[in-house]
C-alpha cells in the first residue's frame, strides 16, 4: 500500500495514458462487495438449484443437502445434477475472472482475457485431439491435456509478445490471440470433421456446464483452489507489477519470477475452467474491470472481489441460459459474449489515445 | 492512361507487372487442370480431354461439368472477389491488416444467411440469387457498425480501432449466430455449421450464376477506381488536396468492397484471410500502384482459393475438409507474421 501511494504519478493499468489519474484503493468497499457478493451467490445457488426442468421447493433442497435420501428422485436430481452444476459454475466463474485479473495486472493490458488471448482455443484444440485419438479418456487426463493446450498457446503468445521491443500493445495482443484462436479453431474443426466428433466439440465450444458431475469437481477443485490461493499470495506483487516493470524492480521485486508464477496460475485456472465449461470468453475481461471500478487498483482486493463476482456472473448466466427458452439451454458462452462485446467495444473506444 | 511520360523506371515496372500477371495466370491454369483431376473419382488426363471436348461418358460428364467445374469456377471467382475486397479495405482503412473476415463483414453476412435459412424452410430449394443480395445487407450492416465506431471527427478512421472493433463485432455476431442456430432444426444447423467452416458447398451452376453478376460489375468498377484508391491511400488531407471527393469515394468503395466480400461469402461459406494474403502478395510482387496491384491481387486470390480447395479435396479423401479451414491454416500464421513484422 505504502509503496503505491508513494507513486502518485504512476497510472493504473486501465488508465496508464493519463498519468495524473489517482491511485486509490477502497478496502472497505471491497469487503462490503465480497460479503454482499457471497450473499447474492448463496441466493443464486438456491435459485439455481430449485429452478430447472423440474421445479423443486427450496425446503426440499435444504433437506436434500442436510438429510440426503438416495431413493427420493428429487433428492437425487439435486444431488447429482443441480448441485455439481451450480458449484461448477462458481468455480469456473472465479477461475476465469481471476485469470483475467492476473493477466490484466501483469501485462498492464486492459483487454487481456484468457479467451481473447487464445488460451481457450488452445485447450479446445488439445481436447479435440484427445476426443479424436483417445476416445473415452478419463476426465482427469482430459483436464491435464487441456492444461497443456492452454499452456502451449500461452507460451506461444507470450513468446511472440516478448519478441517485440517494448512489449505488445493491447491491440496487437488481441489480434494475435484472435488469429491464434482462428488457427486452432480451424484445426479443431478439421479434426472434428474428419473424426466425426463435431457435435461433442460444438457443444463444448459453445460452453456448457450441464454435464458437470461431482467427479469433475473432485478433480478440478484442488487445482483451482491451489491456484486461487496462489493468486492471493501473489496479489501484492501483481499490484506492484501493474505499476510498471521499472517501478516494480525499483521496489525490490523480481518481475520475471512474478510473471512466471502468474502465468502458471493463469494457465491452471483457465485450463481447468475451459476443460469444464468450454470456450467462454469475456468473463475474464468484464469482471476484473468491474472489480477495479469498485475497489480500486490494489490487486489484493481486486483478486478476491473478482473471484466472487466472476462466480456470481457465471451462475447468473447459467440461470439465464436455462430461462431463455426452457427446456432448451442456450450456451452460456454465447450469452456472456452478448454482454461482453458491448463492454469490450466501450473499453476499446473509450480511451482517446491509440491502443 | 499516360498521364505521365514513361520513364525507363516505369517501363521496367510495367514489364515486371506483365510478367507477374502472366506467371500467376499460368499457375492458375495449371492448378485448374490438377483440380479437375482431383477428387474421389479420378479422371485421367486423356479422359479429361475427351470429356471436355464432348466425348465423355454420362458419368464423366456429371462429375466434371456438374460437380467439379462449377466448384472450380466458384473458387476462382471468390478468390478474386475476396482479394479485391481486401485490397480496397486495406486502402480505405490505411491498415495493412484489414480483411473482410477480421472487420466482421463475413460474419455479418453469415448471420443474415442463417436467418434466411431459418425462415426459409427449404433452404436447398431457396432461390440462390437471393443469397448474395441478403449477404450484402448483413455484411453492410456489420461494416457500417465497425467503421462508424472507428471514426473520429477531425481524425478520420483510426486503423487500430477498426481492427479492435472488428474483432469485437465479430465475436458478438458469432455469439448471436450460436444462440440463433440452436433454435433451428438439426438439418439446417448442419448447413450453418458447414457454412461457418467455409466449405464451398456450391456444386451447382445456379450459385455461379448468382455470384457472377456481382463479380462482373464490382471488380471492373474497382479497377476503374484504381487511381482514386491510390489517392485515398495517401490519407484524407492529401486526397482532399488532390481534389478527390473523399467521403463520397470512400463510401462508394466501401460499399463495393462489402458487396464483393459478402456475395462471395454467401456462396462459399466463411473463408477468411484471402483478402489479407492476396493483396500483400500482390504488393510485394508489383508494388503499391493499385492499377497493377488490383489485377495481381485478384489473380493471387484466385490461385490461393483454388489451390486450397484442391488441397482440401485431396488431403483426407474421401472426407472433404472445408476450404476455409485450409485457408485459415495458411492465413493465420501469415497474419501473425505480418502482425509482428510491421512496426507501429
Amino acid at each position: 500500500m505504502t509503496a503505491m501511494t508513494r507513486n502518485p504519478n504512476q497510472a493504473s493499468p486501465t488508465e496508464s495514458a493519463n498519468a495524473e489519474s489517482r491511485i486509490y484503493s477502497r478496502p472497505r468497499t471491497a469487503i462490503v462487495t465480497i460479503v454482499l457478493g457471497l450473499i447474492a451467490l448463496a441466493f443464486g445457488l438456491a435459485l439455481s438449484v430449485t429452478f430447472g426442468a423440474k421445479d423443486i421447493k427450496l425446503f426440499t433442497v435444504w433437506e436434500a443437502i442436510l438429510n440426503y435420501q438416495p431413493d427420493l428422485t428429487e433428492h437425487r436430481i439435486i444431488h447429482e445434477l443441480r448441485l455439481p452444476r451450480v458449484l461448477g459454475c462458481m468455480l469456473v466463474g472465479s477461475s476465469f475472472a481471476v485469470a483475467g485479473a492476473i493477466m490484466q495486472g501483469m501485462t498492464r493490458n486492459p483487454l487481456a482475457d484468457s479467451g481473447l488471448i487464445g488460451l481457450n482455443s488452445g485447450a479446445g484444440f488439445a481436447l479435440a485431439l484427445c476426443l479424436a485419438f483417445m476416445p473415452g479418456l478419463p476426465y482427469m487426463y482430459l483436464i491435464l491435456f487441456s492444461f497443456v493446450g492452454a499452456a502451449l498457446s500461452a507460451v506461444f503468445v507470450f513468446a511472440l509478445a516478448s519478441g517485440v521491443k517494448g512489449g505488445l500493445t493491447p491491440t496487437r495482443l488481441v489480434l494475435a490471440g484472435v488469429t491464434l484462436s482462428a488457427l486452432l479453431t480451424a484445426l479443431s474443426e478439421g479434426v472434428a470433421l474428419y473424426f466425426r466428433i463435431g457435435q461433442d466439440l460444438a457443444f463444448w465450444y459453445a460452453g456448457g456446464v450441464a454435464g458437470t458431475r461431482w467427479m469433475h469437481l473432485q478433480i478440478m477443485t484442488p487445482w483451482v483452489g491451489a491456484a486461487l490461493l496462489g493468486a492471493l499470495i501473489l496479489s501484492r506483487s501483481i499490484t506492484l507489477l501493474s505499476l510498471g516493470e521499472d517501478v516494480a524492480r525499483g521496489l525490490g521485486l523480481r518481475p520475471g519470477a512474478v510473471k512466471l508464477a502468474g502465468t502458471v496460475i493463469v494457465i491452471v485456472l483457465a485450463g481447468s475452467a475451459v476443460s469444464t465449461v468450454g470456450a467462454v470468453s469475456f468473463v475474464g475481461l468484464l469482471v476484473p474491470h468491474f472489480a477495479r471500478k469498485l475497489v480500486g487498483v490494489d490487486y489484493r482486493w481486486i483478486i478476491p472481489t473478482s473471484a466472487v463476482l466472476g462466480a456470481l456472473l457465471v451462475v447468473a448466466a447459467d440461470l439465464a441460459a436455462r430461462t431463455v427458452r426452457p427446456p432448451y439451454e442456450t450456451p452460456i458462452g454465447a450469452l456472456i459474449a452478448i454482454i461482453g462485446v458491448p463492454f469490450f467495444l466501450y473499453l476499446a473506444n473509450k480511451e482517446q489515445r491509440e491502443l | 492512361m499516360s498521364a505521365y511520360p514513361m520513364s525507363p523506371e516505369a517501363l521496367r515496372k510495367r514489364k515486371r507487372t506483365v510478367f507477374v500477371l502472366t506467371a500467376l495466370a499460368v499457375a492458375i491454369v495449371l492448378t485448374f487442370i490438377v483440380s479437375m483431376n482431383t477428387g474421389l473419382i479420378r479422371l485421367s488426363p486423356a479422359d479429361l480431354l475427351r470429356t471436355l471436348s464432348g466425348g465423355g461418358t454420362e458419368r464423366q460428364n456429371l462429375i466434371l461439368f456438374d460437380f467439379r467445374l462449377s466448384r472450380i469456377v466458384i473458387s476462382v471467382l471468390i478468390g478474386m472477389g475476396l482479394a479485391i475486397s481486401g485490397a480496397v479495405l486495406q486502402a480505405l482503412s490505411r491498415n495493412a491488416l484489414a480483411d473482410s473476415g477480421i472487420i466482421g463483414i463475413n460474419s455479418g453476412a453469415g448471420l443474415v444467411i442463417l436467418l434466411f435459412v431459418a425462415f426459409y424452410p427449404t433452404a436447398t430449394a431457396a432461390p440462390a440469387y437471393l443469397l448474395p443480395l441478403l449477404a450484402w445487407i448483413g455484411g453492410g450492416f456489420a461494416a457500417l457498425l465497425v467503421f462508424t465506431m472507428s471514426y473520429r471527427r477531425h481524425k478520420g478512421l483510426s486503423p487500430n480501432r477498426l481492427l479492435l472493433n472488428g474483432v469485437a463485432v465479430n465475436a458478438g455476431i458469432s455469439a448471436v449466430t450460436i444462440v440463433l442456430s440452436l433454435r433451428i432444426n438439426p438439418e439446417q444447423y448442419q448447413f450453418v455449421l458447414t457454412w461457418m467452416a467455409g466449405s464451398i458447398w456450391g456444386s451447382n451452376w445456379s450459385l455461379v450464376a448468382a455470384l457472377l453478376p456481382f463479380i462482373l460489375v464490382l471488380i471492373p468498377f474497382v479497377f476503374y477506381k484504381a487511381r482514386t484508391i491510390n489517392v485515398l491511400g495517401l490519407g484524407i488531407e492529401l486526397a482532399t488536396g488532390l481534389g478527390a471527393r473523399v467521403s463520397r469515394e470512400q463510401i462508394v468503395l466501401l460499399a463495393a468492397a462489402v458487396g464483393l466480400a459478402s456475395s462471395c461469402v454467401a456462396v462459399s461459406g466463411n473463408i477468411g484471410f484471402v483478402g489479407l494474403i492476396a493483396p500483400h502478395l500482390a504488393r510485394r510482387l508489383v508494388g503499391q500502384r493499385y492499377q497493377a496491384l488490383l489485377p495481381a491481387a485478384a489473380l493471387a486470390g484466385a490461385l490461393l482459393v483454388l489451390a486450397a480447395d484442391t488441397f482440401a479435396r485431396w488431403l483426407l479423401q474421401p472426407t472433404e475438409i472445408p476450404t476455409g479451414i485450409v485457408v485459415a491454416v495458411i492465413g493465420a500464421p501469415y497474419f501473425l507474421y505480418l502482425l509482428f513484422r510491421t512496426k507501429k
